[in-house]
């Protein structure tokens, strides 16, 4: 038998299982754990860790029809560990990102994962992609105790400390976009009639949300949904047009946003666009409309964001010469700035993690609140919060430049309100320090 | 229908019970070869167990009865979506152990056998590719579906209750090979009535209707009740399949359940052989190794990240569908008929695809009575399956 | 009303391509019996060769050319090189092959492009022109009304007027009887491969600009369509296939601005299970074509 096998240990939060059932899991628990305790066994027991090297591994979108404008991601995170570890590693630990592709299909998310932690024996699952992917394995991942760390989707699933107290999201969750891009609509101008496009699952009913946060129940004009197996949103659109739609907000992805833009452009109507951090990075829409019509159509696009993305800024230039020298030059854009910043985030939850950590010295570091990251805004991680931002700041395409204005929202409860930018300074080279 | 001497060294189950026998001899070695795997062995033997109850009914029904379906994904789905149904309420009414598992599976026979017997009632109507075209629409139509029913959870789907080794096995082993065992144990119970079938007068009957339906109309068969007879038999293995992969992933999701993953079924049944159900083993085999296999090599293989990029995924794609052009191009009977003997399989295929080339596809046309065991891989089983002389109790 | 007027309009631009490329996959189920699978994979392949064409000349014209001739080489050697070795009396075995040929077409493109989608701009604007205060179709909508008009009458006069069309269609219902009668039919079954694929080319190219750009599977919901399209008209009946492309895209435009784009499969699916269960050959099968 293995010391790494996973003992299905009862859940205090999972309300799925019955007493009984609670009852036959101790018992198991138990007499696995006097098993365990007879297999002549190390106790150097956290797998994915040893004095030189840290192992961790996410699943990711590498091929598929998602693959497009995700698949730079974990190639970001990669290069960022590359410099971290030519510059000594985190407490002299090199960091090794094993990364697998499960083709946005949760399927295959199920089987790498699985696979990541029982032979690849990885110390942490980072930055797993995607809602619906990513939810199939909370609960093996919650059963065999390792860290869920920063997940790739703003879905508010994450944030559940009580069901799963390993997991962290990592970004501002959907309600956080759609109240404060609604709040600037409303706060631009505040007679505009608001509209919605969202995807037709959790990303536009959760962003929904956010947005009634912001406006009231009935401050939406017209909520209209795609699916991503239909690259044709000229119906929606045109219903849009129809109910005089002046801003609309958009719960979609770049490849959709792009849609939009692109088909309204050929309707001959031109609304103001507000898009979600998941669909809002200008390169990547202007790589989907062309270089001839992308940059023109954009021009005044309002997206929302939480990391550094303006350019010129200090972690901005550090990103890009990190980029440029373990990257192989990759076209830089949000999703590098992302990808580095997750690579960041987890660098600093390592380093604070203690001399010799374990899975719970992992998750204890993050909860303690002593995380600083590198957003726009402070994190808000705590013992009862594990999503990691919870506001954004409001950035708008100016003469082919998409760099924040100033307006930063931060979503309190059922409040939304403004709130001032704090950016986390740039110190030690970008290398986290315990 | 014209039938050749059964070769020496095909052993075709003769009786109901040496079926059986041999059926609880191979699910006993299952079990104690899991004894021998890590736990993500294990995991993706109970994997492959569950696609094997898949492609064992599809294999029946393509290979024996000459319906091409492309929605079995959407039938195993609908398993998955019975367990979870069942289950999940079941358990917040507090039950637990093998009565909810049991209230489970009965949710996923129901659903399954609803849902099979639908597409049998069009089956028996439709045609070859005006079936495929129904069933096509269906595995489509799968995420739509999910997300416009309440209830079903949308693109997230359902979570599925947490089955746990049981006291009296939790110091033999975790839970993976626990959930290995269900999966071996479910995947017998579904797939030995389908060997039973096979073997008795039941797939006589399929085969019949496939060869000829107006001679098997003449001979006393309903085409239609026995073409929706096979779709609900095949429905239901599938179902227990998609039941077993809910209960081990804890959750059932239409992400799962695409066209993709209905095309690699039928790579399955077609590598392994139509109408095998060996074939439909290894096949299942194949379809969940293969991937992992490919990956592991691209992954080791010391390329460039951005080759490893677009190598990920797409090479066992090439890899899925070349063997299946392969197979069906050179070597019909599959992986079951080159375990029959390889070179006599091989060179008949040969001299047919030799003797096909002058007169070209066209002479389908011709509506010609597929009375000649050659007209399909499906009838290349044929000799395996001569029938039993004496009757054969159906159970 | 002006609504209305705007998503039956647009459904009819869509419904056209998908009616072409329902028209293709009639082509082939008639001249091979064989529903090709992979149609829209080759044909992707067809359009990305037209894509190096047009960024090369800059000249669409010089793009929609090398699409239909890539296309139609492309179909001579898949019939030549593979569907010809399949054996076989029933159309099972030629669709297995053609969905292994998909996965091997897609795999490919995709390790050699990536999964990038790239842009491509419609040839003619997409601003719908007005017929008083109404927004009807765009001029890039009456572009592809007008080649789709080009290649149903072209076919027509092919198929209904020729020597060639003759024997194309000889060859199709008796290959016994025309090979007596001297008609070469394995070279009208290539030629029948030939017209096919080079019509899935062109509706696979007249589609890309109107979405999100050029990728491996910018043709996967083409095909679905059409061939739902095609077994919905029957898939011996070309004016099947153009009925049925626009009965379809109506239906999707009409489902999607009036309820949602999430019950639009559904509503594919609901008509072509309504239809189905009344015609089992499709709504323009002739009863020859049920004994197919």
């Amino acid at each position: 038998m293995r010391n790494h096998t996973p003992v299905p240990t009862p859940q205090p939060g999972r309300s799925t299982a019955p007493p009984a059932v609670r009852a036959t899991a101790a018992a198991s628990a138990a007499v696995v754990a006097l098993t365990l305790a007879a297999c002549s066994t190390p106790a150097a027991a956290t797998p994915g860790i040893d004095d030189d090297s840290v192992k961790v591994g996410s699943h990711q979108p590498l091929t598929g029809p998602a693959a497009a404008g995700f698949s730079s991601i974990s190639a970001a995170t990669k290069a960022y560990f590359a410099y971290v570890n030519d510059n000594g590693g985190i407490n002299g630990r090199t960091i090794d990102y094993v990364v697998k592709d499960d083709g946005y299909n949760p399927a295959t998310t199920q089987s790498v994962v699985r696979e990541l932690v029982q032979e690849d024996k990885v110390f942490a699952i980072l930055n797993g992609l995607g809602t619906p992917t990513h939810s199939s394995v909370l609960d093996y991942l919650d059963q065999n105790g390792v860290p869920d760390l920063f997940v790739a989707s703003g879905s508010t699933t994450w944030n559940q400390p009580d069901e799963y107290p390993g997991t962290f999201g990592f970004n501002a969750d959907y309600v956080v976009e759609g109240a404060a891009l609604a709040q600037y609509a409303r706060d631009e101008d505040p007679d505009a009639v608001v509209c919605v496009l969202g995807q037709d699952d959790d990303f536009g009913e959760t962003f929904l949300e956010g947005v009634e946060l912001a406006l009231g129940a009935d401050g939406v004009a017209s909520y209209q949904t795609y699916t991503t197996s239909s690259e044709d949103v000229t119906a929606q659109l045109g219903a849009m047009k129809e109910a005089g739609c002046e801003v609309n907000l958009l719960a979609t992805i770049n490849g959709f946003t792009a849609m939009a833009l692109g088909t309204a452009a050929q309707m001959g109507w031109s609304p103001q666009w507000y898009a979600s951090s998941s669909g809002g990075d200008y390169p990547t829409l202007v790589g989907f409309l062309g270089e001839e019509v992308g940059p023109a159509l954009l021009e005044g696009f309002v997206s929302a964001n939480y990391l550094q993305n303006s350019p010129g800024s200090d972690w901005y230039e550090l990103f890009q010469q990190i980029n440029d020298e373990y990257n192989d030059g990759a076209p830089f854009d949000g999703n590098t700035v992302y990808g580095m910043s997750v690579g960041y985030l987890f660098a600093e939850a390592l380093a604070k993690a203690g001399d010799d950590p374990t899975r719970e010295s992992l998750t204890e570091a993050v909860e303690s609140g002593a995380l600083v990251g590198n957003g726009i805004l402070p994190l808000t991680f705590g013992a009862d919060d594990h999503a990691a931002y919870d506001g954004v700041g409001i950035a708008v395409v100016t003469g082919g430049v998409q760099d924040f204005v100033g307006a930063t929202y931060r979503v309190d409860g059922d409040a939304v309100a403004a709130a001032e930018p704090a950016p986390v300074p740039l110190e030690n080279e970008g290398i986290p320090t315990p | 229908m014209t039938r050749s001497p059964a070769r020496p060294g095909t052993r075709a189950p003769r009786t109901t019970r040496a079926i059986v026998v041999r059926a609880v001899l191979l699910t006993l070695l299952a079990l104690a070869l899991t004894f021998a795997l890590d736990p993500f062995r294990n995991y993706q033997l109970a994997v492959i167990a569950a696609t094997f109850c898949a492609t064992a009914g599809l294999t029946l029904l393509v290979g024996l009865t000459g319906q091409l379906s492309l929605g079995h994904a959407v039938l195993m789905a609908a398993g998955g979506y019975g367990y979870a149904l069942v289950a999940g309420p079941a358990a917040e009414a507090g039950l637990g152990g093998t009565a909810r598992f049991a209230l489970g599976i009965l949710g996923a026979l129901v659903l399954s056998a609803a849902v099979g017997g639908l597409l049998g009632l069009a089956g028996a109507r439709l045609r070859g590719p005006y079936l495929a075209g129904l069933t096509l629409a269906l595995v489509i139509a799968l995420p739509a579906l999910t997300t416009q029913v309440p209830g079903l959870g949308k693109d997230q789907g359902l979570g599925v209750p947490f089955e746990a080794v049981p006291a009296p096995l939790a110091g033999l082993m975790v839970v993976e090979q626990w959930h290995a065992w269900i999966a071996v144990v479910v995947a017998a119970l579904a797939v030995t009535p389908l060997v039973v079938l096979r073997s008795g007068r039941a797939g006589l009957r399929m085969r019949a209707t496939h060869g000829d339906e107006v001679a098997a109309r003449l001979a006393g068969i309903s085409p239609a009740r026995v073409k929706v007879g096979a779709f609900v038999v095949s429905a239901v293995a599938a179902g227990l399949g998609g039941a077993v992969l809910a209960v081990v992933t804890q959750s059932v999701s239409p992400g799962r359940y695409s066209l993709a993953f209905s095309l690699l079924l039928l790579v399955a049944v077609v590598v392994g052989g139509l109408g095998s159900i060996g074939g439909a083993a290894a096949g299942a085999a194949l379809v969940v190794l293969l991937p992992w296999l490919v990956e592991a090599l691209t992954s080791a293989g010391g390329l460039s990240a951005d080759l490893e990029q677009r190598l990920s995924g797409n090479l066992a794609l090439a890899v899925f569908g070349a063997l299946l052009v392969a197979v069906t191009v050179v070597w019909p009977g599959g992986l079951a008929a080159a375990s029959a003997g390889p070179r006599g399989r091989l060179a008949r295929a040969l001299r047919r695809s030799r003797a096909d080339d002058g007169p070209g596809p066209t002479s389908d046309a011709a509506p010609a009575p597929a009375s000649d065991p050659t007209s399909d891989q499906a009838s290349y089983q044929a000799p395996d399956q001569t029938p039993d002389p004496l009757p054969i109790t159906e159970r | 009303m002006d609504r209305l007027v705007l998503l039956v309009s647009t459904g009819v631009a869509r419904g056209l391509v998908i009616a072409l490329f329902a028209l293709s996959l009639v082509i082939i189920w008639r001249a091979a019996r064989i529903v090709n699978f992979a149609q829209a994979a080759m044909a992707v392949a067809a359009v990305y060769v037209a894509f190096a064409v047009q960024q090369a000349t800059g000249s669409y014209v010089l793009a929609l050319l090398s699409a239909l001739v890539v296309g139609a080489l492309l179909g001579v050697a898949v019939e030549r090189g593979l569907m010809r070795h399949v054996a076989g009396r029933t159309p099972m075995p030629g669709m297995i092959v053609a969905i292994g040929l998909v996965m091997v077409l897609q795999a490919l493109l995709g390790i050699f492009f990536g999964p990038k989608h790239r842009p491509m701009t419609p040839v003619l604007s997409e601003a719908p022109l007005y017929v008083g205060d109404v927004p009807v179709l765009s001029r890039y909508d009456l572009f592809v009304l007008l080649v789709a008009l080009v290649v149903v009458v072209g076919l027509g006069v092919l198929f209904n007027r020729s020597t060639l069309g003759l024997q194309l269609r000889a060859s199709a219902v008796a290959p016994e009887v025309s090979r007596l009668l001297g008609v070469r039919v394995p070279r009208m079954v290539t030629i029948g491969w030939m017209l096919s694929s080079a019509v899935a080319a062109l509706a696979v190219l007249l589609l890309v600009p109107t979405e999100l750009g050029l990728n491996a599977h910018s043709g996967d919901v083409l095909f679905v369509h059409a061939f739902t399209v095609a077994v919905l008209g029957g898939l011996d009946s070309p004016a099947g296939a153009l009925v049925g492309g626009l009965v379809v895209g109506v239906l999707i435009s009409l489902v999607t601005g009036y309820a949602s784009a999430g019950l639009a499969p559904l509503a594919v699916l609901a008509l072509l299970t309504c239809v189905l269960l009344v015609r089992p050959g499709g709504i323009f099968a002739t009863k020859e074509a049920r004994t197919a």
